[in-house]
This record gives structure tokens, C-alpha cells and sequence, in this order.
């Protein structure tokens, strides 16, 4: 469960990144945010993994507050939430195997556990065969799934995508939703910031709407579409979403 | 092993940074280490002339136990000199024939006769010194006075200057490879930011991140520590004969010079090369966690 409580971000100079955001996402759950550019999509993700801390507010994730972590103890959070950049943000001196492997080497796993458990990922996203390619050899498409590999190989409890699909054609695109789905599928909860309002109509997920920093729709799964208006959410209320 | 792997590619992928940083190591150490060398061993003869008798009276070469006598009951007769001790020819040939015991050259022409005898003389309190040197200069059969605190006088002044222009430059040394490392280094964070966010990211520790770098600069300053470390052992053993014959007299050191293999010799070798090294990985890691402290929040 992640719980934002009243939660404000200002960066310096006073410019609102987030506006008394209250929300609360199960575990398990498969969420979208849209919103235009600037909205404070990025700064929802970026509170989450305690890459920003909040100016106001409480994020829980687990029961856990996360502004407990400090510099000496983040990697606890970070290795409960994996994420998912626009810009892949791969190694591209390190093969496709290496950029994942490098997750399970932070954890400390042993040499054999590393080799199945990222053929595991490689086979859910379909590089199985270009496990010795580096980056420049792949396409955007193969570079974001990388990226998702990498994301989900240590097992995170959440994971994060932040525009996934931003630089991927239609189809490419579609791609990459199916395997969020399918991780999704395995139990883990995935937030997705994205301004593909094909995807997110026809992938029938909750919506969560932010407009200049504030929630102003949230809409259950299944209850969003892109041309309908939605009723908005009360200030500090919770989804009426039936899951 | 992650961290030793990502060391080695590291240094493979900036040989030149690597070697600037291993040199300036290298000459720090260098210096360093003579001057340690010679302040450790300043120090020891130091330590010798301190602890021999403060007064040796050599006496004419006719002259024998029966001067030394003379001297001794008049110098005792002051109420202040605490011990004497007579050198006849005989014990004077006997300390040179072990001292140049390795030297046969030098034994075959000396016999006791053209040795001096002498009197070893303490005072209670150096402050009598010159008083007794009033006493012993009008005593009958004295040819030369030596007075230890002129010696010691002496080696406690070269001592100093050693220690004060050894002490400055392998400080200034340090600061310099401080600075070489720590630049070097801050070069290789620069290099690697991106990496070092995506570890960050996906729930690297700290010390994940940081020991690479820690590691990196700890390798530099240990082969440059280590060369400078082989190369002055082997200037050392290859000055042995030499240092022997103007060192020998004093205990402590010739222990050390008598052999290459003597046991004294390889124990102080092996604490030098492995206090060397160890200092030398502590340098450079000291020189990295600065660069880390700096440019790695």
C-alpha cells in the first residue's frame, strides 16, 4: 500500500511541483497518471523513490513512512520499487545481460542465481537472444524493455515507469504496456506517468489526473475515457474505485 | 567480485590518469622513505653517542696505566665524576679488530703499539664537564680530549635538519599525491555520473558505490608505495658493505648490515616493504574519500 497524506512539494523559489496530494494505492493495483507536461507527474515518482523529499505531507509505502530513509539507508526503499525512465538511462558500455545483472550483483546474489534469475526476465520480455547485445545494437523498443528488465529483476513490490513509451512508435508502444501488464499480473503494483491517451483509454486501469500539481480526477478502473468528463475527486478524498 | 572487476575496468580504460597517480606515489614513497631511513638511522647513532661515556682522554703513546691512574685519583679527588673507565692498547686493538673484523686489509698492518690508550670518564652532572677538562688538561700524559656532547651535539643538529627537511617535503609530497589521487578520482566520478544515478537508483548502498573509487585510489597509492619500497631495499643491499664499514661500531645498526640473510635484517626489510605498502593503500584511499566527499553527495 502507498499512502500520500496531504503531501506538498515546492522546489526552490517556491514553485509548486505538488499541491496537498492525498491518495492511497493498494498493492497490486495498476495505476496511470496523466497530465500535461509540468504537472507534477515526475515529482509524484520522484517523491516516491525519496529522490525528492516532501516540502508538506507523509508518503507511506508499506505502513512505512519514507522520509525515515536517509542516505545511508535509501537502497531499502529503492530496492522496493523499481523504475522505468523515458530515456531507458542504460549502461552502454555493458550488454544487455550485464545492465540487468548489475541489479542482482548490488543485491549480492550468487553468480548462478544472477544467470536465471535475469534469463527469467529476459525470456518475460522477449530479449532472451540478445542477451550480449549492448544498448546501440537494440532498438528504443528493445532498450525500454532492457529497462523494464532491469526494473523488475530484483523483485520490487512497486514499480515506477515514468513515460515508458514517450519515445516508441504506436505499436512498439503497445508492446511495452503488455509486459507492464503481465508484471502487473504477477502481484506487482505498477504507476505509470504517461501522455498516451490512446494506451491509457483503452488499457481501462485507474486514472489518477494532475493539473498544475493537484489530483483533479481520479478514476477507478475501468471508469476512465478520454473524452468524458469525470466527476473530480473532493480535496484530500479517496478513489471510488471498485478494483 | 563486482567492486574488483569495476577497479580493474576503471584503470584499463585511463592507463594515463592511473600512472600519473601511481607515479606521484611512487616519488613520495621515494622520498619519503630516504629520509625516514636516514632520520631512523641519524636517530640510532644518536641514541649510541648518548649513551657512551661523556669524556674519552686518550693518552700519549708512552704513556699507560700508570698515567691513567694519576688522572683517574685526581679527576675522583673533584667528588664530581661518577665512573672511569681505562682502554689499554691492548683493549683499543681488540675493539678494532671487531669492528674491521670483515676487513682483513685493515688488521694487517695495526698492533697495539701505535694505539692510544684511554680513559673513559662520566661526570655526575654535565654541567662539571668543563671543570674536569681544567683537571685533565694540565694531567701529565694526555695527548687529545674528546667530549661526546660536542658529538652528540653535532649528530642532534643534522638530526633535526634532517628531520625538519624530510618532515616538509614528504609532507608537501603527500599533499600533492592527496591532491593527484583526489583529482584523478573526482575525474573517474565525473565520468561515471550516469552510472552512479542508475546505481543509485535501483538500491545500491553506499558503500556499493563508493568502494570502486576508495579501492582505486587504495591500488595507486600501494604499487607506488611498493616500487619506491624495492627499489630503496635494494640501494639499501647494495650499500651494505659500505654503510657495515662506517656504521658497524654502533650495535643497533650493524646487527642490520652484518648480512643480507641475517634474521635482524629481513625481519626490518619485510616491516618496511609491508608498513610501506599499507601506507601507501591508506593514502591513496584517504586521497579517494576526499574526491568522494567532494563530488559524491
Amino acid at each position: 500500500m502507498i499512502t500520500f497524506t496531504n503531501v506538498s512539494k515546492y522546489y526552490p523559489g517556491k514553485i509548486p511541483g505538488l499541491i496537498d496530494v492525498t491518495v492511497e494505492i493498494p498493492a497490486g493495483e495498476f495505476v496511470f497518471l496523466i497530465g500535461p507536461s509540468g504537472s507534477g507527474k515526475t515529482t509524484f515518482l520522484r517523491l516516491l523513490i525519496r529522490d525528492l523529499l516532501p516540502s508538506k505531507g507523509t508518503i507511506t509505502v508499506d505502513s512505512g513512512d519514507i522520509s525515515k530513509f536517509n542516505g545511508g539507508n535509501i537502497h531499502l526503499l529503492r530496492r522496493k520499487v523499481g523504475i522505468v525512465f523515458q530515456d531507458f538511462k542504460l549502461l552502454l558500455d555493458r550488454t544487455v545481460f550485464e545492465n540487468i545483472a548489475m541489479v542482482l550483483e548490488i543485491l549480492g546474489k550468487p553468480e548462478r542465481d544472477i544467470e536465471q534469475g535475469v534469463m527469467n526476465v529476459l525470456e518475460l520480455v522477449g530479449l532472451a537472444d540478445k542477451r550480449n547485445l549492448f544498448p546501440l545494437q537494440l532498438s528504443a523498443g528493445e532498450m525500454q524493455r532492457t529497462s523494464i528488465a532491469r526494473a523488475i529483476v530484483g523483485g520490487p513490490k512497486i514499480l515506477l515507469a515514468d513515460e515508458p513509451t514517450g519515445n516508441l512508435d504506436p505499436e512498439t508502444a503497445w508492446g511495452i504496456m503488455d509486459i507492464l501488464k503481465e508484471v502487473n499480473d504477477l502481484g506487482t503494483t505498477v504507476i505509470i506517468a504517461s501522455h498516451n491517451a490512446d494506451i491509457v483509454n483503452k488499457m481501462k486501469k485507474r486514472t489518477l489526473t494532475i493539473h498544475q500539481g493537484t489530483i483533479v480526477r481520479d478514476e477507478a478502473k475501468g471508469h476512465y475515457h478520454l473524452d468524458k468528463h469525470a466527476k473530480p475527486v473532493a480535496k484530500g478524498g479517496k478513489h471510488d474505485a471498485n478494483h | 567480485m563486482p567492486i574488483t572487476r569495476d577497479v580493474r575496468t576503471h584503470i584499463r580504460r585511463s592507463p594515463y590518469q592511473a600512472m600519473a597517480a601511481t607515479l606521484t606515489m611512487f616519488l613520495t614513497f621515494l622520498v619519503g622513505g630516504v629520509f625516514f631511513l636516514a632520520t631512523m638511522a641519524s636517530v640510532m647513532v644518536l641514541n649510541y653517542f648518548e649513551g657512551k661515556p661523556q669524556v674519552t682522554v686518550f693518552l700519549t703513546p708512552k704513556a699507560g696505566q700508570l698515567e691513567a691512574d694519576n688522572l683517574k685519583a685526581k679527576l675522583e679527588a673533584t667528588g664530581k665524576v661518577s665512573g672511569t673507565h681505562y682502554v689499554s692498547k691492548e683493549d683499543a686493538l681488540a675493539i678494532y679488530r671487531q669492528q674491521n673484523q670483515n676487513d682483513p686489509l685493515l688488521l694487517e698492518m695495526v698492533t697495539a703499539d701505535i694505539l692510544p690508550a684511554s680513559l673513559e670518564v662520566s661526570a655526575t652532572d654535565p654541567q662539571y664537564l668543563s671543570e674536569l677538562a681544567t683537571v685533565i688538561g694540565g694531567s701529565e700524559g694526555v695527548d687529545e680530549v674528546v667530549y661526546q656532547r660536542d658529538v652528540v651535539d653535532s649528530l642532534l643538529a643534522w638530526t633535526n635538519a634532517i628531520r625538519l627537511v624530510g618532515g616538509t617535503l614528504a609532507l608537501l609530497l603527500v599533499v600533492d599525491s592527496l591532491l593527484i589521487i583526489g583529482t584523478v578520482i573526482a575525474m573517474k566520478i565525473a565520468m561515471k555520473r550516469d552510472e552512479i544515478e542508475i546505481l543509485t537508483l535501483v538500491g545500491a548502498t553506499p558503500w556499493t558505490i563508493r568502494a570502486p573509487f576508495i579501492l582505486e585510489g587504495g591500488f595507486y597509492g600501494f604499487i607506488g608505495a611498493a616500487i619506491a619500497s624495492v627499489i630503496l631495499s635494494g640501494v639499501i643491499a647494495w650499500l651494505r658493505p659500505y654503510l657495515f664499514t662506517f656504521l658497524g661500531s654502533i650495535p643497533t645498526l650493524s646487527g642490520l648490515f652484518t648480512s643480507l640473510t641475517s634474521p635482524a635484517f629481513l625481519i626490518s626489510l619485510a616491516v618496511f616493504l609491508a608498513g610501506n605498502m599499507l601506507l601507501g593503500f591508506c593514502l591513496g584511499a584517504l586521497g579517494s574519500s576526499i574526491a568522494l566527499r567532494r563530488f559524491l553527495k
